[in-house]
């Protein structure tokens, strides 16, 4: 078996006086791909933002461990350039900074991380040109400022880009594919495919089944109320399709 | 002495910087402290040299100008215009109407005139005082011509006298006139009384008349019918001794179909003590010539507090009287305690173009009050106003921008675009739009937003491994881009850095 990448134990967190997550546990081998799912509300979006460190929410509780380092410590800047990376349900716009000057702040920043040299302007629009081939995405786009005036697609599209950049050991997908068609679905998730390796590891956050056609999962877990309620196969996935969260809702709320 | 100082702030910062290092980053992290440390960065610019300067006691009255008039050593018509100026001054009130809570000002404590002390004759480098190159030297204003840079001319200006100006004789040969105004005057003394004051009367306002009664020198500029001014002319201006105050004036003339892009950058160093600029600049553009003017604006703007400061209360304009002329204004304004500025263009040529693209910065108690104003009086006449105000700190940032359409000024056109950028939730930013339409072939249009660097956009490149410091340099950078595109290149990248280094703070 692979070594594990993340540890998540007991992890609680809040938004000012409302505890959101209630104790997760999470343990993520490098080469799986694991998917999140569960009902509005049940705090899937918080986890992915309290791992990359969005200090819009506390943590009260609990440890999470990446590749042997505390998570919880580091910087969110540090985190992603220790290899964490989230591709966010709502890419944000950047009036007036091109996406070019954009990725290579972010690719040197990186690289004085780990105390490398800046990279040449040649080399980054090389790496740029082969990178964008992976999300099918048009030289347009290096002009263009972040994610300003993009449809949905080509936002999501966007957020793989900067993946395939960035080379990230773990990356969590979060509602990727909420918004997309199905041609920019398969684009985006064929993007996401290229880039597994057996040393990394993928989180797919997602409402819907959907999105496991494409990207295969090895584990899924549902998320409820702040806690992962049940962990299976790919074939939750498809049961949890067929018959909704009610049942599982129902077990957990008579439980409790 | 001063010097020691700034090294002991920069040391003070770099440890606030190893300290805020060391806090964890996890909880909750309030936006607006980032926001603050990002914004919290040092002047560069604020050490005094020590250079032997004339200044006379402080105060002003008739005599005070007969005295800065004969050490000039200026015609009797000069002499007239300011005792004019200076009694019309006497009349006026300071004005009240800008959004600015101007402290009151004593001008009977400003000395009028201070002039490093220089030898007679002709101006050989190795004549000036070593201690003024190497100040404009860590100024990064090289004087000494072989190594100015290929493509740029320097006037400079420190207290109320002309150092330097370089690249004269090359000019010289394009029948350029590049020189102080002092030497103007001797020198041309037909042409500075054709131009002087009829673009900015000394009854225009308060600040005028004063600048008006008692200017001591800036820089004189005329570009001859057919002309393309092949390098970049531009002052450096710097205050250097302490009580006083400069009044500089300048004055561009661009005779027809003649282009110059002319540059000014301003410094001060670091007092308690508020310092008052005055100035005035006037440009006359004829048939179908162009002018550049670009300004970067740093003049010391005061502690976190509020203490010291430059106020730089300035009046300028332009007259494209040519048909077919063009004028344009570019600028960045980091500086100043309080600015109080309106470069304006007064379009009465046919077809005649103004524009202005402005970033202005204020942050901890900065108050700026900036904007235009597009006057058509000509048919045709188009105009365009870019301004993006950048607010932090506890700063007051307000936009104030006229456009007029003339009765009889058929077929005019402005477009207005007027964007404010806050960050932190303790500063303000203000717009405050006047419009005058008298014709109504006319087709004026004004957009406004106001936004704020959120913290989700600072997330966001946090995620992606921007620090929160370079994030916000990014982010205001990109804000201001359509502004700092119109620079020349050469200063474009200073801006730029300028931008940069006063958003510069603590955070790790």
């Amino acid at each position: 078996m692979k070594d594990i990448l993340l540890k998540v134990e007991n992890l609680h967190a809040s938004i000012g006086d409302k505890e959101i997550l209630k104790g997760i546990n999470l343990e993520v081998r490098r080469g799986e791909v694991h998917a999140i799912m569960g009902p509005n509300g049940s705090g899937k979006s918080t986890l992915s933002s309290v791992l990359a460190g969005n200090p819009a929410f506390t943590v009260t509780e609990g440890s999470a461990t990446f590749h042997g380092l505390n998570l919880l410590d580091l910087a969110p800047e540090n985190r992603s350039h220790e290899g964490l990376f989230l591709s966010f349900q709502y890419p944000i716009e950047i009036p007036g900074v091109s996406m070019v000057n954009f990725m290579r702040a972010a690719v040197n920043a990186k690289r004085k991380y780990f105390n490398e040299p800046a990279m040449s302007a040649t080399d980054f629009l090389k790496m740029m040109r082969q990178k964008r081939a992976v999300v099918e995405l048009d030289n347009k786009l290096a002009s263009r400022s972040v994610n300003e005036g993009f449809s949905g697609g080509e936002k999501k599209r966007n957020e793989i880009f900067q993946m395939a950049v960035l080379e990230p050991q773990l990356s969590i997908l979060d509602e990727t594919d909420s918004g997309l068609d199905i041609d920019a679905l398969r684009i985006v998730s064929s993007g996401v495919n290229k880039l597994k390796t057996e040393e990394n590891a993928t989180i797919v956050i997602t409402h819907y089944q959907r999105l496991l056609d494409y990207i295969k999962p090895d584990f899924v877990h549902v998320l409820y109320k702040g806690r992962i309620v049940k962990t299976g196969g790919p074939e939750l996935a498809l049961e949890l399709e067929e018959k909704g969260y009610d049942w599982i809702k129902e077990e957990i709320d008579n439980k409790f | 002495m001063k010097d020691s100082n700034k090294n002991n702030n920069q040391a003070s910062s770099e440890e606030e910087k190893n300290r805020s290092k060391e806090e964890p980053k996890s909880g909750q992290t309030n936006s607006d402290q980032i926001i603050d440390d990002v914004t919290n960065g040092e002047y560069k610019y604020g050490f005094v040299s020590d250079i032997e300067t004339e200044i006379i006691p402080a105060g002003l009255n008739e005599d005070v100008i007969r005295l800065i008039s004969s050490k000039k050593g200026e015609p009797e018509w000069l002499l007239e215009f300011r005792l004019k100026a200076y009694r019309h001054w006497l009349t006026l009130e300071q004005p009240t109407w800008a959004h600015l809570n101007i402290p009151e000002i004593d001008f009977q404590a400003i000395s009028y005139y201070a002039a490093p002390v220089k030898k007679e004759g002709p101006k050989l480098l190795d004549e000036v005082d070593p201690e003024l190159l190497r100040t404009f030297d860590r100024l990064g204003i090289p004087l000494e011509e072989q190594k100015v840079l290929s493509g740029m001319a320097v006037d400079a200006v420190m207290d109320s006298a002309s150092v330097k100006t370089t690249h004269r004789e090359k000019l010289a040969e394009l029948g350029i006139i590049f020189c102080s105004f002092s030497e103007a005057v001797k020198d041309y003394p037909d042409l500075v009384r054709k131009y002087l004051g009829k673009v900015v009367s000394y009854r225009d306002n308060f600040y005028a008349a004063l600048n008006s009664a008692v200017f001591s020198d800036g820089s004189f500029v005329y570009i001859p019918k057919g002309v393309r001014c092949p390098m970049e002319l531009s002052t450096y201006f710097r205050i250097n001794s302490s009580g006083t105050g400069q009044f500089e004036r300048t004055l561009i003339v661009a005779d027809d179909d003649a282009y110059v892009s002319y540059l000014e950058g301003c410094t001060a160093p670091m007092r308690d003590e508020n310092q008052l600029h005055a100035a005035i600049v006037e440009i006359i553009v004829e048939n179908r010539a162009e002018v550049k003017y670009s300004t970067v604006q740093n003049w010391y703007a005061g502690d976190a507090e509020g203490r010291g400061g430059i106020y730089n209360f300035v009046t300028k304009r332009g007259l494209c009287r040519g048909d077919h002329s063009k004028l344009s204004w570019t600028q960045v304004e980091t500086g100043s305690a309080i600015t109080w500025k309106y470069p304006s263009c007064i379009l009465s040529g046919e077809n005649s173009i103004g524009e202005f693209y402005s970033v202005a910065v204020t942050r901890n108690r900065q108050q700026a009050d900036t904007g235009t104003k597009m006057i058509h009086t000509g048919r045709n006449s188009r105009s365009t106003i870019v301004s993006k105000g950048i607010s932090a700190g506890h700063s007051e940032n307000s936009y104030r921008g006229l456009v007029k359409i003339a009765a009889n000024a058929d077929g005019c056109r402005n477009h207005t675009q007027c964007d404010s950028l806050l960050l932190g939730s303790h500063c303000g930013a203000h717009t405050f739009p006047y419009v005058e339409v008298l014709n109504e072939s006319a087709i004026v249009e004004h957009e406004a937003t106001t936004s704020k660097i959120s913290e989700d956009q600072l997330f966001y490149c946090n995620q992606r491994g921007i620090p929160t410091e370079e994030a916000v340099a990014l982010i205001v950078n990109g804000y201001a881009k359509e502004v700092m595109n119109k620079l020349p290149m050469e200063f474009a990248v200073e801006a730029q850095r300028l931008l940069e280094i006063s958003l510069e703070g603590s955070v790790g």
